[in-house]
């Protein structure tokens, strides 16, 4: 393992998010070392679907309630169609043999992706460590990712 | 062409394929021969992309009525 590729998975949207997971994947399997960066809407990603607890703060309270953590809650960008479009998406890619966000979250980890959770977000945004779900490695911020991106190859923003 | 190993990736698309042989070679020892089954058209180019990155072999592509054999020899 020489070569790197660092993502940052800003986006929640589930067309963008496989691109991501498709290039993490990818990279792994030509023996590169990935790290995904999960932050802001694209930290919904490695949430668990239930937070572990209520914030005090009301305007956290409602953003939890508006945005929905969960790999399976992610819409499409384009045609979710209150979630008719985003599911009939779910069902063409199942059609075609190609995994789901869910099971993209396994492989990655299967192929040794390193998942960082950005701690800003969740600052902001009142979700805990144990609102993420186990397969995130560290929680980290900018200076975790500078220092992994300037050996990086491969340095995207999705 | 002669092989040590077949791994079938009928219907898969990109990057499955990829992925799948990434994990198969890995079985393999050095200067075994791994067939790959496909039919994604985006394995002629990747195929050897995924050879040239990974120091492998490409040794070649069969194409026949949209399904595609593909030959890789480990080298490491």
């Amino acid at each position: 393992m020489s070569d790197k590729t660092t993502i940052i998975v800003f986006s929640s949207d589930l067309d963008k998010v496989l691109a991501a997971f498709n290039i993490a994947t990818g990279s792994a399997a030509m023996n590169m070392e990935v790290s995904m960066f999960f932050t802001f809407w694209g930290l919904n990603v490695v949430r668990k679907e239930k937070s572990s607890k209520k914030s005090t703060n009301w305007m956290k309270r409602m953003l939890g309630l508006l945005n929905r953590g969960g790999a399976d809650r992610l819409k499409l960008s384009k045609f979710h169609m209150l979630g008719v479009g985003s599911g009939m998406m779910k069902k063409l890619m199942k059609g075609s043999k190609m995994p789901s966000v869910k099971e993209l979250i396994t492989l990655a980890k299967e192929l040794g992706v390193k998942f960082i959770a950005c701690n800003t977000t969740m600052g902001i945004m009142g979700i805990s460590k144990e609102d993420l779900i186990p397969e995130v490695d560290k929680i980290a911020g900018v200076a975790t990712y500078l220092a992994e991106a300037k050996e990086s190859k491969v340095n995207l923003f999705i | 062409m002669n092989k040590d190993f077949s791994l079938d990736c009928y219907g898969l698309l990109c990057p499955m394929p990829i992925i799948k042989l990434a994990q198969k070679i890995k079985g393999l020892k050095v200067g075994q021969v791994l067939e790959i089954i496909s039919t994604d058209e985006g394995m002629k180019e990747d195929a050897p992309a995924w050879c040239r990155t990974t120091g492998n072999e490409f040794l070649g592509i069969e194409e026949n009525d949209g399904q595609y054999r593909v030959y890789i020899r480990k080298l490491k």
